[in-house]
């Protein structure tokens, strides 16, 4: 894992002492709320429903045991016992009092960890693939680049006050994980013909009030170039995003108005001016961003015993089927453990719960934690012949929901129970379908499902690219939900579509379950998941069993 | 009058009497040196030309949180502009930093701005050329 | 012309984050049955113009539709200003905890 260096260490420090300094002139006033706002995003501090909410930025989602007994820490002390880990790969704490978080943010500085941009119109906390350095599937890790985004745009002075914010996402496996496609720009790690590493840009993409997906703007592009690259896209995004209205103000908007091919040739000019006079960047600096990466010292060893594991326990069989990943050495398994238990909140975990997860890192997988966009928390790197080990652990402690994957496997943004910008609420949705489907026990029946949802029209909850999305708002004082259909966060990325009116908090379970229902009556057998057969059908059956009453349908 | 901000503190505005042109009025031709107001959605291709005719360059700030007079700055400086470059309206002592570090040379405030937001505030942060993230990465850093 | 909807004036405390509202007496107030009932449109303006001179109070005031109960207190009128009167739905906390 990448060590802060003594850099990092002052940098973050003295952005503590520059934060608490302005807090205290908030306090006495000699800043308004009117500029203080911006500088308190800039560290992650929002102003929610009930109570503040600090945003706390985990780099690619990537954190060791110290850190995640630090987040434990900082819950018990000052904030309710929890935390909340986001579609961000972040971590938020809902109850913090205006006064501490300087002392929350020294805290994290204690780690390696802060919550610098984390909110505001910046250059966001860089995610990528959950399962970096670990998956199968993966042709290169993408966290040295990912870190050396998160240095180049940090403080970065042209960029702290773009048009709007602006999300970075790397992936560096063909299966994408990241959603890469969802974001301002995602960067898929490719190799050209010759073989040689680059990048595949794509800008553009985004949820939120205009769904869109990332378009290519250049196929190859050598990763030295990366920085100039990337500076000459937020440069004219900078002087040409909107203004005028902050639900046009983001790149995709940009995108779609000027065109792709009139931006790109933009950027390619300004990258031609900016590569001229670029010095290059510092070899030395990239070659310890790729040896902090450098895969732990694994050890491969025998696991009879995780075979055994497997025949002779069910419930040991059941989980390993849905929350155990391919890992790229034969020996090992990449776990990832549910924040999903049936009718609990999506993404929360509890301080003693991070503590355990911490131990379990320590103990069984090399030092590393990973948070998920999904929400989940993932052991990276753990021996199979450890994992029955690890199991027995985790369900212990209430970790072992064996739903990675499944329908109660949910993601949704905190909606009106936290949110200051929610039209409705989340969390009672996302546990009512998870207690529906287990008690109906159909959750192993339908298999492999994305509900995603979301509380207002902004879409943290990433309800467009969820098999079946969920957007609640706010219809003549009553929440409503409306729903979509046949969304898709991978690299098929595919926005869902609007499947009809919307229903009632009450009437939205049941229309789940005829939704579900039509799917297990019409898949072509069990091997068919969901979006398969939405592929296939078409979204015919599906809005009909949503609307059983509404003829207009059929035509 | 604006106060203007330097490294050094608040200094009255030398220029306080100077009439500021725009590019439009620019690209017609001067005969002196003159004070330009570059608008902050003006596209400053053409300027290298006029360089020897500058004696400041001014880019607006309409409200703190509109940033594209950071990467307009960028801009002038890497078509060659070295001359005084002034950031001007409503930034607050917390961006003193990236004003610098973005390429101009000085903020002219106004007076209520300036009361406000007084010397020590903006004097606080005039350290920002220690090293920053974007010079380590690179080569010159 | 539209009847008016009383009003109350809502904001959050600076230091605690926490949802308060302007009672009679130009105090704030943690409860909204405590809130000071405007039922005129710019007398409510009004009072909202001057609350939002208090720089080191409160964040964001705003004007929040009630209606006045039998018992002469005022109570939420949408879904968003009630659940801002208790706490977040999923665990007992914020101000249904504190009651």
């Amino acid at each position: 894992m990448y060590k802060y260096s003594e850099f990092d260490e002052s940098f973050v420090r003295a952005r503590v002492t520059e934060f608490r300094d302005q807090v205290a002139r908030r306090i006495d006033g000699s800043l308004t709320e009117e500029e203080f706002k911006p500088l308190r995003l800039k560290n992650g501090l929002y102003l929610q429903l009930h109570a503040y909410m600090l945003r706390v930025a985990i780099p690619y989602g990537t954190l060791n045991s110290r850190q995640m007994r630090q987040l434990a820490m900082i819950a018990d002390r000052w904030d309710k016992g929890y935390g909340h880990f986001t579609t961000r790969q972040n971590v938020q704490y809902n109850w913090p009092k205006l006064a501490d978080v300087p002392d929350i943010l020294e805290a994290l500085a204690d780690v390696s960890m802060h919550a610098i941009q984390t909110s505001g119109n910046c250059i966001r906390n860089v995610t990528a693939d959950h399962f970096a350095g670990a998956a199968a599937d993966e042709i290169e890790d993408p966290r040295p680049i990912a870190e050396l985004l998160r240095q180049w745009s940090t403080d970065h002075p042209e960029f702290q006050y773009l048009p709007r914010k602006f999300k970075i996402a790397v992936t560096g496996s063909p299966k994408d994980r990241a959603v890469t496609r969802a974001h301002d720009i995602g960067i898929r790690m490719v190799r050209n013909s010759s073989g040689e590493p680059g990048c595949e840009i794509l800008i553009g993409g985004g949820l939120g009030r205009t769904p869109m997906v990332g378009k290519v703007v250049r196929d190859f592009l050598p990763t030295g170039d990366l920085l100039p690259y990337i500076e000459a896209i937020l440069r004219v995004y900078n002087l040409q995003g909107r203004r005028d209205n902050k639900y046009k103000a983001r790149i995709k908007i940009l995108v779609h108005e000027t065109g792709l091919e009139e931006l790109k040739q933009q950027i390619e000019a300004e990258f031609a001016a900016r590569k001229a006079l670029f010095p290059g960047i510092n070899m030395k600096l990239i070659e310890n961003l790729e040896s902090a990466f450098a895969p732990p010292g694994h050890d491969p060893k025998p696991f009879h015993n995780f075979i055994d594991r497997t025949r002779h326990d069910p419930a040991f069989r059941a989980w390993a089927g849905t929350n155990l990943s391919e890992h790229r050495i034969a020996e090992y398994s990449i776990v990832t453990v549910s924040l999903k238990p049936v009718g609990g909140t999506p993404g929360d975990a509890t301080s003693k719960q991070m503590n355990l997860l911490a131990d379990l890192a320590e103990r069984y997988a090399h030092d590393e934690l990973r948070v998920s966009h999904e929400q989940n928390i993932i052991l990276p790197h753990v021996a199979k012949s450890d994992v029955p080990k690890v199991f027995d652990l985790l369900n212990g402690a209430g970790l072992a929901t064996a739903n990675v994957g499944l329908i109660s496997d949910i993601i949704a943004c905190p909606g009106m129970d936290y949110c200051a910008l929610a039209t409705a609420r989340s969390i009672p949705v996302a546990q009512e379908i998870s207690k529906r489907f287990d008690e109906l026990r159909l959750e192993r029946e339908i298999g492999p499902i994305k509900i995603k949802i979301s509380g207002c029209i902004n879409a943290c909850g990433h309800h467009h690219v969820g098999h079946i999305g969920i957007l609640g708002l706010d219809r003549k004082g009553v929440e409503n939900y409306q729903i979509t259909l046949g969304g898709d966060a991978t690299e098929n990325a595919a926005i869902g579509e609007r499947a009809g009116p919307g229903f009632s908090a009450s009437a939205l379970v049941p229309a789940l379950e005829r939704l579900l229902d039509a799917y297990l009556e019409n898949r072509a057998g069990p091997d068919e998941s969901f979006i398969e057969s939405y592929r296939r059908l078409g979204s015919l059956p599906f809005k009909t069993a949503l609307y059983p009453s509404d003829t207009r349908i059929a035509a | 009058m604006k106060t203007i901000v330097r490294d050094d503190g608040f200094h009255l505005d030398d220029l306080a009497e100077e009439v500021f042109i725009s590019l439009e009025e620019l690209k017609l031709g001067v005969e002196t040196p003159v004070c330009l107001h570059l608008a902050n959605d003006a596209d400053p291709a053409e300027l290298p030309m006029f360089f020897p005719w500058l004696k400041l360059v001014r880019i607006p700030f309409p409200n703190f949180a509109d940033g594209r007079g950071f990467s307009l700055a960028a801009r002038v400086r890497q078509l060659g502009y070295t001359g005084r470059l002034r950031a001007d309206g409503h930034l607050i002592a917390d961006q003193y930093p990236q004003v610098r570090r973005s390429g101009f040379d000085e903020v002219a405030i106004d007076e209520l701005h300036a009361a406000r937001q007084p010397e020590f505030q903006w004097k606080m942060r005039t350290g920002w050329r220690g090293t920053s993230y974007q010079q380590r990465l690179l080569n010159s850093g | 012309m539209r009847k008016f909807v009383p009003k109350v004036i809502t904001t959050n405390d600076l230091m605690e984050g926490d949802v308060i509202y302007l009672a009679e007496d130009g105090s704030w107030t943690r409860k909204f049955g405590e809130a000071q009932v405007f039922t005129a449109a710019e007398i409510a303006d009004e009072a909202l113009a001057k609350v939002e001179q208090q720089r080191d109070i409160h964040v964001g005031a705003y004007l929040a539709d009630a209606k006045v109960e039998k018992d002469g207190r005022p109570r939420p009128v949408h879904f968003r200003e009630r659940f801002r009167t208790l706490g977040p739905s999923n665990y007992f906390h914020g101000k249904q905890a504190e009651e």
